[in-house]
């Protein structure tokens, strides 16, 4: 038994006057102890909000609908109350987000922050929390951490920062950590830093975690498996290696091809995905990738396409996936999950801006909200 | 590079921000060396990539360049003018022949003009296309040009995607037709599958066009892939400069490797070979550098000699220029990397505390 | 590839080609934030409490029942004010009379135009003022170099004395200087709001200048002043404008207060709604709903202006669009 299990999970706004749009549509996947597993997209994919809906951290508003299961070490996570979540969120599941700054309070301490959490979750107060603090601060690789634990947030420079929030995190040993582009905001050789930092923490406490990044980099030199996601929709699913040395779902071939790689020669052409990610085709229509798809065929509209299960521990859901060498297409096929579609709703990115005045070119959720 | 025609030089470019104090009258305490003596030719039809992390000065330099930001000392000549002691309308009649492209293609559109008056404003100022005919016929061709329809005119740059909007970044610099074109972070605030289209399109407008292009991204492989030569920058100043291919190669400047082996690969057979080099801490601030060599703080090579206390000018090995008094011996594994004290560094500058932080002992592949 | 057959390859064209539907012309910012402002029902309850303002003020002076200035009621004997006698509403006065005998609701729609003046008069010449200040030193500070530096902290510390003073004492100031009169009025209440178009209108120039966009204009070669007139202020406007609806509302309260405090206009004859107010401050006892009236008259309209101003402010936030 897996130690998350996340099943169908959906997540949807309903506006008044407005179409009910599918942020997240009916995605699964889960996480053993001591794996990393990658949540891959572009911005409005809904790799974030996948992630807000397990922690329960949607901001609650009229019209917010999640359903389906993500569960935890025997408990359903969506079932819970407000209490219970809190209890479980820091203690046994923890999260690091993009922005250090925003993340930590800037009139507090860094000290008082994470023996916030110390005190919190495990009743250490006084003189024994700040030791404990001071620890986890040397244990994310703050030098100097007594007296770091007394300056303010504006004083660390952003990689120090974003060690502080992974210190709180792992304040608790959690066993499970969400990452959401953790290094995005930083540069790139303080993102080899806080990697490695990553890497070493799941490695020494056996901690599972979720890794949401739009850096196919960073997953190739990170993740176990690998979730890529379009449109709300977990496309494919695949172990490491198999997905960038055979990647089956044309979005997830499109991605591969449209990244300079720094191990490529000058001049050698990508091949970009044409159209842009709000080309969308509402699941019920079928796949919503069809669009912008270079290898589209007439099943590919009509109804939502269905989960294959292939060999290696991969699926995907294409009708006409890109070809394996040596395999007649449909042999490697283990199983097939009819798709299910719901009526009447639109993904997140296919919903124009409000006021919806010239449909389709108003401005999407913006492609610049993840760089 | 000799031999070529070379249509952009930089001399000795330095550009200093003074940092002021004071409530009635300003004071300035000291200054902020953006950029700290760069030179650098870019060659006609080329493309020059400068990559460097945030804070290393590529941004300023690239305005400072263009005039945008006016340089504190040094020359910049274009196609042979002296731009630094040009007059303000000369310069203006200039900038017809080199554009800027920017980053966040919505806030480097007016967002009040539709597309049509963003295009044309350029074309009105320099007196290009003579009547309104005119100009319309240049502007649909440059439409044609970065693949935007015809329709996108009468349109308000909210009401389209990202990419789109890059293309009318693109569009109105093209407009003009200039020579040289610099591109500041063109792609990085842009979905990946986007970005490939964007990368595609400046490609072949440079062969369409004859475009000399410099390219300054943090995006080591963008850059690798669109440049003929690349400058990496260090704290405002060139750490090493050298054809792309080469540089990848052969990186000679610790800085490089450094950030090199810190570029993720998608993968996995290269992430899991490959050795990194973890730098110790922060980029100092750029207010007050490191004495001698800048990037010493930092280095897992420093030596006790010569790194502290004398900075290393730009010297020519193999087809490569670098700034590091020991390029020749680390390349030749004759000095071994060594463990770095972090220097605790703060966006305010004040005191430092050295600690440890491990760097692999052997130099392994970088890519 | 495979052939698509004709339905379904409409359908996916049709979603392939959303963006490229052709309309006649785009949606500017404007014509975007007007839309918003049409649906938040803030916007309309201020803009209907002003359209009926405006309305009264222009056109019910014309069909007002009694002249304001006739002291018809101590004609008829009716008004007694050493005996304490006002009286209340009637069937042919339907606020009653005021303590010189006038029909208070005559004196209230004639004074709803006075005070409508007096709210647009004021605010306009403050805006006039101000935005002039401020768009000079904006323009100076943003794009002018060291000396445009120099002109803007020239007439920042300017506007910054203006600031320091207390905006009644200011008000009080001027008027004295003056002496009282309905334009005296409009002048202190205007001058009081003129830092704070200015220091509006500067800082968003100033934050405007440091954009992108000014930086491609300055490299497409647009000269300064261009691309302040053109650029800058046009993107720095929506602030101020949403400040002067506001100030239209604190504009006709300021007004009141100095009326009240007898710099106002001193002839009673024309109606204003500080004024009637000042006036009834005398018979509060006898007939407080003297003071009702023109109280009430203002809190709405200033509510008014408000509504409509925050309601303006949120059309036009950047931030809030989506």
């Amino acid at each position: 038994m897996a130690l998350l299990d996340v099943e169908d999970l959906s997540v949807s706004f309903a506006r008044r006057g407005q179409r009910t749009v599918r942020a997240v549509d009916g995605v699964s996947f889960s996480v053993d102890a001591g794996e990393v597993v990658g949540l891959v997209g572009e911005s409005g994919c809904g790799k974030s909000v996948t992630s807000l809906a397990i922690m329960g951290l949607l901001p609650k508003q009229p019209g917010l609908q999640v359903s389906g299961k993500a569960v935890f070490d025997g408990t359903d996570l969506l079932q819970l109350d407000d209490r219970s979540r809190r209890d479980i969120r820091g203690r046994d599941i923890a999260m690091i987000f993009q922005d250090p700054l925003s993340s930590l309070n800037p009139v507090v301490p860094i000290g008082i922050q994470v023996t916030e959490v110390l005190t919190r979750h495990r009743g250490m107060r006084g003189e024994a929390a700040a030791k404990e603090a001071a620890q986890l601060l040397d244990r994310v690789g703050i030098p100097d951490p007594k007296r770091r634990l007394k300056e303010y947030p504006h004083q660390l420079s952003g990689g120090m920062r974003q060690r502080a929030l992974i210190a709180m995190a792992v304040a608790c040993q959690p066993r499970l950590l969400i990452a959401d582009e953790p290094t995005t905001a930083l540069d790139v050789t303080i993102q080899a830093q806080i990697l490695e930092l990553l890497k070493e923490l799941v490695r020494d406490s056996d901690t599972a975690l979720v890794m949401i990044t739009h850096d196919l980099g960073v997953v190739a030199g990170m993740c176990d498996t690998i979730n890529v996601l379009y449109g709300g929709r977990v496309v494919e699913t695949a172990r490491r290696r198999p997905l960038f040395r055979q990647p089956r779902h044309p979005y997830t071939v499109g991605l591969l091809g449209s990244v300079p790689r720094l191990d490529a020669g000058r001049g050698e052409r990508l091949n970009p995905i044409p159209g842009s990610v709000r080309d969308l085709l509402p699941w019920p229509d079928g796949c919503a990738f069809a669009p912008r798809c270079t290898r589209r065929v007439d099943a590919c509209v009509g109804e939502p396409p269905e989960l294959v299960l292939a060999h290696d521990a991969r699926s995907y859901r294409c009708v006409n996936p890109a070809p394996v060498p040596g395999l007649t297409p449909g042999e490697e096929v283990r199983e097939v999950v009819p798709g299910q579609a719901t009526p009447g709703s639109v993904p997140a990115q296919a919903v124009p801006d409000d006021p919806p005045a010239v449909p389709g070119l108003a401005a999407a959720p913006s492609e610049e909200e993840t760089p | 590079m000799t031999g070529e025609d070379i249509l952009v030089e930089v001399r000795d470019l330095k550009v200093h921000f003074p940092i002021k104090r004071g409530v009635l009258f300003d004071r300035t305490v000291g200054h902020v060396k953006a950029v700290d003596g760069v030179d650098l030719r870019i060659a006609r039809g080329r493309t020059y990539g400068l990559v460097g992390e945030s804070g290393c000065g590529k941004s300023t330099l690239g305005r400072a360049l263009l005039q945008l930001n006016p340089p504190t000392s040094g020359e910049v000549s274009f196609d042979g003018v002296e731009l630094t002691t040009l007059a303000p309308g000369k310069l203006r009649t200039m900038r017809r022949r080199m554009q800027m492209i920017f980053q966040d293609p919505m806030s480097s559109l007016d967002p009040r003009q539709n597309v049509e008056s963003i295009l044309t404003e350029g074309l009105q100022t320099h007196g290009i296309g003579g009547d309104r005919d005119g100009r319309r016929k240049i502007i649909a061709e440059t439409l044609d040009k970065v693949g935007l329809p015809r329709w996108a005119l009468s349109r308000y740059p909210h009401e389209f995607s990202g990419g789109q909007r890059q293309r009318i970044g693109i569009a109105r610099a093209l407009v003009l037709g200039p020579e040289l074109i610099v591109a500041d972070e063109p792609v990085s605030a842009l979905d990946v599958s986007i970005q490939a289209q964007v990368v595609n399109l400046l490609d072949e407008l440079q062969d369409d066009l004859g475009l000399t292009y410099l390219v300054i991204a943090h995006d080591l492989a963008v850059v690798r892939h669109i440049s003929d030569t690349v400058g990496v920058m260090y704290l405002g100043a060139l750490v090493e400069e050298a054809p792309s291919d080469r540089l990848y190669t052969e990186p000679l400047h610790p800085y490089t490797r450094a950030l090199m082996s810190a570029v993720p690969v998608p993968d996995p057979d290269v992430e899991d070979r490959r050795e990194r080099i973890l730098l110790a801490g922060d980029l100092p601030s750029p207010a007050n550098p490191p004495s001698g060599c800048r990037f010493h703080t930092r280095c897992p090579w420093a030596q006790p000699t010569r790194c502290a206390d004398e900075r290393p000018e730009l010297r020519e090995i193999g087809g490569s220029r670098v700034a590091c008094h020991w390029a020749e011996q680390i390349a030749s594994g004759e000095l071994r990397p060594h463990k770095v004290g972090v220097e605790i560094v703060r966006p305010a500058g004040e005191g430092e505390e050295p600690s440890v932080v491990s760097a692999p002992n052997e130099p392994g592949s970088f890519v | 590839m495979t052939i698509i057959s004709g339905k379904k390859r409409e359908k996916i064209d049709r979603l392939a080609e959303l963006a490229a539907r052709e309309e006649e012309r785009g949606v500017s910012l404007w014509q975007d934030a007007f839309r918003r402002l049409r649906r938040n029902p803030a916007a309309i309850v201020g803009a209907v409490i002003l359209a009926i303002f405006v309305l009264v003020a222009v056109v019910g002076p014309f069909f007002v029942p009694y002249g304001p200035t006739d002291t018809m009621g101590i004609r008829e004997g009716v008004v007694k004010v050493g005996q304490g006698l006002i009286p209340g509403h009637s069937a042919e006065h339907w606020l009653g009379y005021d303590h010189q005998g006038r029909d208070v609701f005559s004196r209230m729609i004639v004074g709803a135009r006075q005070t409508l003046l007096v709210g647009v008069v004021a605010t306009l010449i403050g805006l006039a003022v101000g935005a002039f200040i401020g768009g000079v030193a904006g323009a100076a500070a943003g794009l002018g170099g060291r000396w445009g530096r120099w002109v803007d902290t020239v007439l920042m510390r300017f506007i910054d004395m203006l600031l320091a003073m207390p905006s009644l004492l200011l008000a009080v100031s001027i008027a004295a200087l003056l002496g009282p009169s309905l334009t005296t009025v409009m002048i202190a209440v205007g001058m009081v709001s003129v830092p704070v178009f200015a220091r509006l209108l500067r800082g968003s120039m100033i934050a405007q200048s440091n954009s992108d966009y000014v930086l491609a204009a300055t490299s497409l070669g647009v000269r300064k002043s261009k691309i302040a007139l053109a650029h800058v202020l046009p993107n720095s406007l929506a602030p101020v404008i949403v400040q002067a609806t506001l100030t239209l509302a604190t504009a006709i309260i300021e007004a009141a207060a100095l009326s009240f405090l007898g710099l106002g206009n001193p002839d009673s004859a024309t109606p204003e709604w500080g004024v009637m107010l000042a006036d009834a401050q005398q018979w509060l006892g006898i007939r407080p709903a003297l003071a009702i009236y023109p109280a009430v008259a203002i809190i709405i309209t200033a509510l008014g202006f408000t509504l409509l101003g925050e309601a303006m402010r949120e059309a036009l936030d950047p931030k809030l669009r989506k």
